[in-house]
């Protein structure tokens, strides 16, 4: 993955615009989050292969990036977006890593189911 | 003083489980000629180190952490590796009786005397608890005099508090290469750990150099049943 160009990452995401995609979506602070740190609220949430088709795709601000995808009859978004790539299936990897390189974000699109 | 065993059954649900608290104790093991099946539920799919610039992405981790996993077999001397094809994070929703099932179906096929695992509901990760859930109940359900021993590893802040201190410890200086290979080969996930460590161990500090000669157990007591 690299550091967001968001100008090619708005052209990926408009590549995948008015078509059926599978989405991985994922936000979180780590299992152990309250473990290493007492009292921490351990939030986050995972979809995996849930399948939309959205109409608008945008990347917004400065980095880290929002994305927003505008679906007929609702939205999906992520917050924190700093890295991407195309990998070699065609599919869209983005993720929002924080200054050690921990994920703390990640949307995914792809024509194709992801694995398990 | 490490006991002998006709087999041992390893359960947990992520690569590198193994590694920190139980990597000696199964290199022993493999050096006195006791089979070790390690059964790994896992492979640790949605774990968050990417590194910055990032080595991996969310959708190639599995491979890394599988090719990882092979090697601390490799390091370990295990050659009966399971990798039982559940999704990180995942585990406490499964059905409940299919794990108990997956489990009870590797002890039925490797009849171990020994299995080691996490203990229910105080070692911190879901997955963890989950698994040691399940090993329990797989354990308990047969005949007391069938039954293996269960050497579980805690790590919750109140451990000592519910369980007291471990009945079992192993001395495993003696594997101490290996325990060291075993945490280097799981490298995406150690090797910042790894970096402080190897110097702590170079300084010869005294709790660096007890995590890495001696590993502790509680032997699961049915008086004292989790649940
Ligand atoms: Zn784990």
């Amino acid at each position: 993955m690299e550091p967001v160009q968001p100008a090619h990452l708005q052209e990926l995401i408009d590549s995948f615009a008015n078509k059926d995609v599978y989405i991985h979506l994922e936000t979180t602070n780590g299992s152990y989050a309250s473990h290493f740190k007492e009292g921490f609220f351990n939030a986050g949430a995972f979809i995996r292969n849930v399948v939309v088709k959205y109409e608008l795709g945008k990347v917004a601000g400065e980095s880290p990036h929002r994305i927003g995808l505008k679906l007929p009859y609702g939205w999906v978004y992520a917050q924190g977006i700093t890295h991407y790539t195309l990998d070699e299936h065609g599919r869209l990897l983005m993720a929002g890593l924080d200054p050690e390189g921990k994920l703390a974000v990640s949307l995914e699109i792809s024509e194709t189911p992801f694995t398990y | 003083m490490i006991k002998q065993e006709r087999h041992v059954l390893v359960i947990f649900p992520h690569p590198d489980d193994e590694a920190f608290g139980v990597s000696g104790t199964i290199s022993t093991y493999r050096e006195m000629g006791i089979p070790v099946t390690y059964a790994c539920l896992t492979l640790g799919e949605m774990g968050r180190n990417f590194g910055n610039p990032p080595f991996a992405n969310r959708e190639t981790l599995p491979q890394i952490r599988k090719q990882e996993l092979l090697k601390a077999a490799e390091a370990m001397g295990i050659d009966d590796l399971r990798m039982m094809g559940l999704r990180d994070k995942t585990v406490e929703f499964e059905d409940d009786e299919k794990m108990v099932k997956l489990v009870a179906d590797l002890i039925e096929e490797t009849q171990p005397s020994l299995v080691i695992s996490f203990y229910p509901n105080l070692s911190v990760h879901p997955d963890h608890d989950a698994t040691a859930r399940a090993v329990v109940r797989a354990v308990r359900r047969m005949p007391e005099s069938d039954r293996p021993t269960l050497y579980t590893i805690a790590f919750a802040h109140n451990t000592k508090e519910v369980l007291g201190e471990p009945d079992i410890i192993h001395h495993v200086e003696g594997a101490a290469k290996k325990k060291l290979a075993t945490m280097n080969a799981h490298a995406s996930q150690t090797v910042w750990m790894m970096k402080d460590m190897e110097k702590r161990l170079a300084d010869q500090d005294p709790e660096a150099l007890k995590w890495l000669h001696y590993e502790r157990f509680y032997t699961y007591r049915w008086d004292r049943d989790f649940e």
